[in-house]
């Protein structure tokens, strides 16, 4: 019986195998390779900016448009939410199909750069988007590993702020802190009357792997070694995690209901309806905080507090959407045009606003907000207090698996229990495990 | 007969425990969707205080919600009707024949049921792949893929589920017409298939419903225009605020066509699955 | 392609000459067409399976036993063979990977005992409520239906939604309307999510349960409750020496497709839990799988744990049937 099984299933697929064969040989290969920019259509994934996924089609819609008509090249768009963006690169990455040119995350640079299914912008390819000098460097160094051609371009700019209520912080007689421990103290004083002092997206693994990192990097640390090694279970990440933790844990100025909070639009959503007093955010809350119905003049921002103590002021990381385009593309000099256009200085002026976001050309003026110290305060942050999150193969699931761990952490401590030191060391051991496992 | 006491406090009690913890869902879904966001977003009440019908407006906006039905629509119908025809001969072929490898194909066909459909999703996803590379036929992206993909999900069941029919349908009905001269298929055509009527209308609801409501293969295997339903429901929640009158309202919109059409048709469903499956 | 789909008519005369030369011998069945034939009919069902099962399996199966991480993800010959090194990664208990797999499959193992044993519970209770005729039945038959009928990702939503800590329905029940004493808990995280899970998937699950047994039991006769009736048989007994026995072929098919239903179950921990925060309560194995491949991108271990859990199934599935096969050849 088996035998019988094992032939007929040999037949089978071989008689598969035939027909595919058989067909190859008179189908053609798809699209022509490279040809005149009137016959071209691009295929552009973008990644999810505005306030939904129909916003970003009105958005980027006329801004293709325009392209169009100065080259001729179309252009097909397809808005992915978050969710998808990595599963659908996969699937490109494995497959070889997919879009021409497509927006990533700037902290997955390093780690796509090794999948080596993205063009490299060699000099050749960089000269024809307009020189690498056209970039805000920061911007560019942030989306590769270092001493490696990029793959990925900057589009966008984003950094960390620390928002805040400013007629609640006047009614109780406070300033925007300056330190992390003014930052505590002034989050302990709101947390009164069913209000809390800060509100956290306690359960999405991306911010919390950011907050992570950021106090971890205040602490002085590293997750990795020079030799690209995960080191994740050193002491000063430990006391760095522990930190963040404590913001719910022992400060107590995070609502507990905040660890089911897996996206941060939620902890935006909290802040803007005055039921917490500061929230934590990239600088494109500005859309979110103003969809929600909060005046611009009703909040402040200040850059993230460092500890006194701290061995180095890290207030964010150089945070934004890239450009990359697929090595398979067949249309290669006019994604080139594409990814020129859209890093040109005019459509980068048109995109800031709705999007709010940081300049990455050199010398653009940041027109993501009418406020000036807005502007201030993230520039500064964005320029000198600013450290890239590692730039390793495996910053994926680096981000994945501590952050989730974090997530968990939090539920921990919502649903009563406490963490430890020793916990978290463990929850880093485990995602090193993992981690090394990948490597 | 009469019912003893005990008998009836045990329908009395099961029918209210299980009507509460069926209807209670239904009740939230029906009635946060006629709220406004503020209200939701606050404490619940069972009772609406302000009542709203601009979720049912705003549900088509957020989210391309028309274009996901038709999409759902069209995959659905075609998978259904599809698989129903090759199921129609497989199961025909393995009631009504001894050969050799009857048992292996049943045997591997069922088997595929206890497939992890993570195991194969990006296989699957690379053979459509270069299949479009060597045919020029695309399969990622189009209804096509999700269509092939799905009557595949539902031919087993289906297969399965026929075979055990037609082996109730007496063969001296198949010899009598085949007397009349018209073969295999005519017997086919006259005889098993107007018999077997409600398995066909039991084994075309199962798969329907099972294609309406697939997750995982149709979130890689559809791009933005292709994509289902179950996709596009999803997206309600990834925006800036959860929206969750909305969430209600589409939930609502998405289920009442298919919950109408299988309560329209329990009868024939019950019924096909009887005859199916006491064999 | 169609010329596949059609299986060609053969000629009706010969047909018939053949079958009534042969006759039939020991019920063996008869010839209608060619040897061919019935190969021909199952052709397109084969195809398919082909294409879309067996081989996207096969190739799985091959893929557990690569390294396939982001670097080979875009040419997958040039993989390192790593032999069972996936299998030993995965089931090394003491290293992260391993550990965090036995704690989902043990999860997994609980959630489906609990959901295929009161699935299967309420369905019974409610077919055997609705057995005889009385005023009202078909709206109840039709009531029960309906969670069947939603779309899966609908009604896990909007469970979801009442599951919410301080503006769902659950909470708002239990604390506010039946006044539990203490702090509203979080059902989506923590601990409760395994509560949480379960309910869903019962929810979802008990009227297909409802279903198949209400449709068994239409094929009792009334004849044979009321002979033991006069007997003086009370209606728990009924239940077991007349309803239960006469229900087996159901409960068999029945308890098999729950089983394999509910531990593969993907749905229900996807739109619960969202595709971020999972809680380790409710960490279901499909879910766990889907995580490790394409979270991290490590499809080769992902790929292993799947191939387990597969040979996990077969043989549960395997061991039910012959156990099953036994006890009705003795019966």
């Amino acid at each position: 019986m088996g035998k019988t099984r094992a032939i007929l299933a040999a037949t089978a697929i071989a008689a598969l195998t035939l027909t595919t064969a058989a067909c190859s040989s008179g189908g053609g290969g798809g699209g022509s390779s490279s040809g005149s920019d009137k016959d071209t259509t691009l295929t552009y994934w973008a990644s999810n900016q505005g306030t939904s996924i129909q916003n970003d089609k009105d958005v980027l819609t006329p801004v293709l448009d325009k392209f169009t008509q100065k080259t001729g090249i179309k252009v097909k768009l397809e808005v992915i939410g978050w969710n998808d963006l990595q599963t659908r690169i996969q699937t490109a990455v494995s497959s070889g199909q997919g879009p021409d040119v497509v927006n990533i995350g700037n902290t997955w640079g390093a780690w796509l750069q090794s999948t080596g299914a993205f063009a490299e912008f060699n000099d050749a390819n960089m000269k024809a988007i307009g020189g690498a000098d056209k970039f805000v460097k920061t911007a560019l160094d942030a989306g590769g590993a270092p001493g490696k051609t990029p793959t990925s371009v900057p589009l966008y700019g984003l950094a960390y702020g620390l928002y805040y209520n400013k007629a609640m912080f006047a009614d109780a007689g406070l300033q925007p802190p300056t330190t992390w421990e003014e930052f505590v103290a002034a989050a302990k004083q709101l947390t009164t009357g069913g209000k809390y002092g800060l509100a956290l997206a306690a359960a999405s693994y991306t911010e919390n792997i950011h907050f992570a990192f950021l106090t971890a990097a205040q602490n002085g640390a590293s997750f990795y070694d020079k030799d690209g090694k995960p080191t994740f279970t050193s002491q000063p990440i430990v006391d760095g995690l522990s930190r963040y933790l404590a913001l719910m844990q022992t400060d107590k100025v995070v609502n507990p209901g905040n660890a089911q909070y897996d996206n941060g639009t939620q902890a935006i959503a909290d802040f803007a309806s005055g039921k917490a007093a500061m929230v934590l955010s990239q600088n494109n809350a500005d859309a979110s905080i103003k969809a929600d119905g909060m005046s611009p003049d009703d909040y402040g921002v200040v850059a993230l507090p460092s500890p006194k103590n701290a061995k180095a002021e890290v207030a964010t990381f150089p945070a934004g959407i890239n450009l990359s385009i697929f090595k398979y593309t067949k249309h290669l000099s006019q994604a080139l045009k594409f990814v020129k256009y859209m890093t040109s200085e005019d459509t980068q002026s048109t995109l800031d606003k709705p999007y709010a976001a940081l300049p990455v050309l050199a010398g653009a003026k940041a027109s993501f907000t009418d406020n000036a110290d807005e502007a201030k305060v993230f520039l500064d942050a964005y320029n000198n207090k600013s450290k890239p999150l590692p730039q390793v193969a495996t910053e994926g699931s680096f981000e994945s698996t501590i952050g989730k761990g974090l997530s968990q952490e939090f539920a921990t401590i919502a649903t009563g229990g406490t963490v430890s030191d020793a916990d978290i060391k463990a929850m880093l051991k485990t995602a090193q495990e993992q981690v090394e496992a990948q490597g | 007969m009469r019912d003893t006491v005990g008998t009836k406090v045990f329908r009395v009690v099961t029918l209210v425990v299980l009507t509460l913890f069926t209807v209670i869902p239904l009740w939230v879904m029906i009635t946060t969707s006629i709220k406004p966001l503020g209200d939701v977003q606050n404490a619940f009440a069972w009772i609406p205080e302000h009542i709203t019908l601009e979720p049912y407006i705003h549900i088509w906006q957020t989210v391309p919600l028309a274009q996901y039905f038709l999409n759902s629509l069209i995959v659905c119908t075609v998978a259904t009707f599809v698989s129903l025809i090759i199921a129609v001969f497989a199961a025909y072929g393995v009631s009504r024949w001894r050969f050799r490898g009857r048992g292996a194909f049943t045997t591997t066909v069922l088997s595929t049921q206890m497939f992890p459909g993570v195991l194969f999703l990006l296989p699957l996803f690379l053979i459509f792949v270069n299949i479009d590379q060597a045919t020029g036929i695309q399969l990622v992206g189009t209804r096509l893929g999700l269509i092939i993909t799905y009557l595949t999900f539902v031919l087993p069941f289906s297969i399965w589920m026929l075979a055990g029919y037609f082996d109730g349908i007496p063969r001296d009905l198949d010899e009598a017409s085949k007397v009349d001269g018209t073969g295999a298929m005519g017997a086919l055509w006259h005889v098993v298939l107007p018999a077997a009527r409600p398995g066909l209308v039991a084994v075309g609801i199962y798969s329907f419903m099972t294609s309406w409501g697939e997750v995982l293969f149709a979130s890689v295997l559809t791009t933005g225009p292709t994509q289902t339903l179950a996709i596009g429901l999803q997206q309600y929640s990834t925006q800036i605020n959860v929206y969750w009158n909305q969430i209600m309202a589409a939930s609502l919109v998405v289920s009442v066509p298919i919950v109408v059409a299988f309560l329209l048709l329990q009868r024939s469903f019950v019924a096909g699955l009887t005859a199916g499956a006491i064999k | 392609m169609s010329a596949t789909t059609v299986p060609p008519q053969p000629d009706s005369s010969t047909v018939t000459k053949r079958v009534t030369s042969r006759g039939s011998k020991n019920g063996q069945h008869r010839r209608l067409g060619g040897w061919w034939l019935p190969y021909a009919l199952l052709a397109p069902a084969i195809l398919f399976e082909l294409l879309i099962h067996i081989v996207p399996m096969a190739t799985g199966v091959w893929v557990s036993f690569i390294k396939l991480t982001q670097i080979y993800l875009r040419n997958w010959g040039a993989a390192p063979f790593v032999g069972l090194g996936n299998y030993s990664v995965s089931l090394d208990f003491n290293s992260a990977i391993g550990k965090s797999l036995l704690n989902s499959f043990l999860v997994t193992c609980g959630f489906t005992v609990l959901v295929v044993g009161i699935s299967w519970g309420l369905g019974m209770a409610a077919a055997v409520a609705l057995q005889r005729a009385f005023r009202g039945r078909g709206l109840f038959r039709t009531l029960f239906l309906i969670p069947y009928a939603i779309p899966i990702y609908a009604g896990i939503i909007t469970w979801k939604f009442m599951f919410q800590k301080d503006t769902g329905a659950v909470n708002h029940l239990l604390f506010d309307n039946l006044g539990l004493p203490g702090d509203k808990p979080f059902w989506l995280i923590g601990d409760n999510a395994f509560l949480a899970i379960v309910i869903v998937a019962i929810w979802r699950l008990w009227p297909f349960a409802f279903l198949m047994l209400m449709a068994g039991l239409q094929s009792v006769p009334q004849d044979v409750y009321e002979a033991s009736a006069v007997d003086g048989a009370k209606p728990l007994r009924q239940w077991s020496s007349i309803t239960l026995p006469m229900l087996r072929p159901v409960n068999v098919v029945l308890v098999l497709v729950m089983f394999l239903w509910t531990f593969n179950d993907f749905n229900t921990p996807f739109v619960l839990f969202g595709s971020t925060a999972q809680p380790p309560a409710g960490d279901l194995i499909s879910f766990h799988i889907y995580n490790a491949s394409f979270l991290t991108w490590n499809f080769g271990t992902g790929a292993a744990m799947s191939v387990l859990l597969l040979l996990f199934l077969l043989v549960v599935t395997s061991a039910y049937l012959l156990f099953v096969n036994r006890r009705s050849k003795r019966a």
